[in-house]
């Protein structure tokens, strides 16, 4: 089974209804979450900007097989240098590939560079350009208008165009809304309707949730219910298309509060994943050989 | 106290921190600017805002972040914005005074290559891409670039410009509509070199102590101008030396 919404409006008849009959987030087991929404060929938006990264999400989509893949992702970080290197990517939307702190990202440079495992497509953009974008699909804008790009070499290269203000007369460029087929992003935890709550660095998610037709939040935990938190942010499960709890599932990113960044793994990473027999042998072992026990 | 002698690469992130004794807020990204602005938290601006790309605006950290989203950066903000809402709202406005960037590549003019090596379509070297780069440098107040100092860094044309400085001199910036003054000064483990006010083109104002002016010179892919009032970079002090050794340390 596939859930589908079109244009971003939840489809309210594949939705379950809780007890008080309210429209509520589906909440699954990642396995059962994936194969449901994630198909060869989707564009897919893995988001979370150094934190809360949906790793285990990410490797469950390459443990399933899907092919063909758009990915979209403002930092292509480890989870998309594994899911590259893996060739499950045909096309990379992005603004900047770096292993943050530490490098680049040697799979990301050997598609680009050598084709390996295959040609990887790409469309690259500024952080503020992909931001905006995130945005204008969330709001259900065709683009966005911004000041940026200008006198770049980006412009040549990328989907960006100049528009002028109708009041002022001043020039700015416009960048494409985003609207990927599935959004799918972690956070600390959900109530069991599907609201979920993340806090600390917000990055995209909540723009990649609303802009997406499909969307996959994995949490933490599940809690009966969602405690407030400083700087916290709630999403109503109405508008996320399932929930699943797993937990660890952003590491070695992390949760703020549950789980710590392992920085010595980002470390690991520009060491081992330098050699493409190495990192296959790695893949194989730590991600495609994994079980996930059914929750 | 220390009795050992700052090596270059101390020198190049004790003199990014001098540059922030007057500044309000600096914007960051990891490595030797975030060190740098640390420090000038510690020894000459305490006040100093640090505003990370992840979102945390008044970080206080005590340890030097790996990444721009490790956790102490959050749990110590003022404030933690989203990604649209940094763009839109702190950097595009020009609330940030001081913007520190690297590259790859950089022209006399100061624009900068963070994409490629070699042709964009059949890289030989493909770099990470633009991040927030090309709107911090349009909207912040000036960007201080931090750069190693050697010939493949400082080159006389771009693979790709990224992120531009002065475009191609005079009048560029304002052409373009962009809000920020741009590089004011590109801050190396040889010296500082500023761009000249008539021609924006980079000339060497400062020498570290220990180097010699054909040093920088060798390193330079252009021929570069040397000011007629260079100056000798005052060398660390005890303190500076001192408080950066603790923070690496920590």
């Amino acid at each position: 089974m596939r859930l589908q919404a079109e244009s971003g409006q939840p489809c309210a008849a594949a939705r379950p209804a809780s007890a008080k009959g309210r429209i509520v987030a589906e909440l699954m087991t990642l396995s059962d979450a994936v194969d449901s929404l994630v198909g060869d060929g989707d564009s897919v938006a893995l988001e979370g900007f150094t934190h809360l990264i949906p790793f285990e999400a990410g490797h469950e989509i390459m443990r399933q097989g899907r092919r063909e893949l758009e990915l979209i992702r403002m930092t292509p970080d480890l989870l998309y240098d594994q899911m590259i290197g893996m060739g499950v990517a045909r096309r990379l939307v992005f603004s900047y590939g770096g292993n943050p702190g530490v490098g680049g990202l040697h799979r990301f440079r050997d598609a680009i560079e050598n084709g390996w495992p295959r040609p990887l497509e790409l469309e690259e953009h500024s952080h503020a350009g992909m931001a905006n974008r995130y945005a204008a699909g969330a709001a259900d804008m065709p683009c966005a208008v911004m000041r940026g790009y200008v006198g770049t070499d980006l412009v040549a290269h990328t989907t960006v165009a100049p528009v002028t203000c109708p009041f002022t007369g001043e020039r700015l460029v416009a960048v494409p809304a985003l609207r990927p087929d599935v959004a799918i992003v972690h956070a600390q935890e959900a109530d069991r309707e599907g609201n979920v709550q993340l806090w600390g660095i917000p990055g995209v998610q909540k723009e990649a949730i609303l802009a997406s037709r499909r969307s996959l939040v994995t949490v933490e935990r599940i809690v009966d219910e969602l405690e407030p938190r400083p700087g916290g942010i709630t999403i109503p499960g109405w508008v996320i298309g399932v929930v699943a709890e797993v937990p660890g599932g952003s590491r070695p990113s992390y949760s703020l509060g549950i789980t710590d960044r392992d920085n010595d793994f980002y470390k690991f990473w520009d060491k081992m994943s330098r050699d493409r027999d190495a990192f296959i042998a790695w893949m194989n072992v730590n991600v495609l050989g994994t079980e996930v026990p059914a929750r | 106290m220390t009795d050992q002698r700052a090596s270059a690469g101390e020198v190049q992130t004790i003199v990014a921190a001098r540059r922030l004794r007057d500044t309000r807020t600096v914007f960051i990204g990891v490595g030797r600017p975030s060190t740098a602005a640390i420090l000038a938290r510690m020894v000459h601006n305490p006040d100093l805002v640090l505003v990370y790309e992840s979102g945390t605006i008044g970080a206080k950290p005590f340890h030097i972040p790996l990444s721009i989203g490790d956790g102490e950066l959050a749990q110590t903000a003022d404030s933690v914005v989203t990604v649209p809402e940094m763009f839109n709202y702190w950097i595009g406005p020009g609330r940030i005074d001081v913007a520190f960037l690297g590259a790859a590549q950089i022209d006399k003019h100061a624009n900068l290559n963070s994409t490629v090596i070699g042709d964009y379509d059949h890289p030989k070297t493909r770099l990470p891409g633009a991040g927030g780069a090309p709107e911090i440098a349009a909207s912040c107040g000036e960007v201080i670039v931090i750069a190693p100092h050697a010939k493949r860094t400082f080159v006389e044309k771009l693979d790709f410009c990224t992120t531009v400085g002065h475009g191609d001199g005079p009048g560029a910036r304002e052409r373009l509509g962009f809000r920020g003054k741009g590089p004011s000064a590109v801050i190396t483990d040889l010296g500082v070199l500023e761009p000249d006010p008539e021609t924006k083109e980079l000339v060497l104002t400062q020498i570290h102590p220990g180097v010699e002016v054909t040093d920088a010179k060798e390193q330079t892919g252009w021929a570069l101008r040397v000011s007629d009032h260079i100056q000798t970079t005052e060398p660390p002090t005890d303190e500076e030396l001192a408080k950066l050794r603790e923070l690496l340390d920590r």
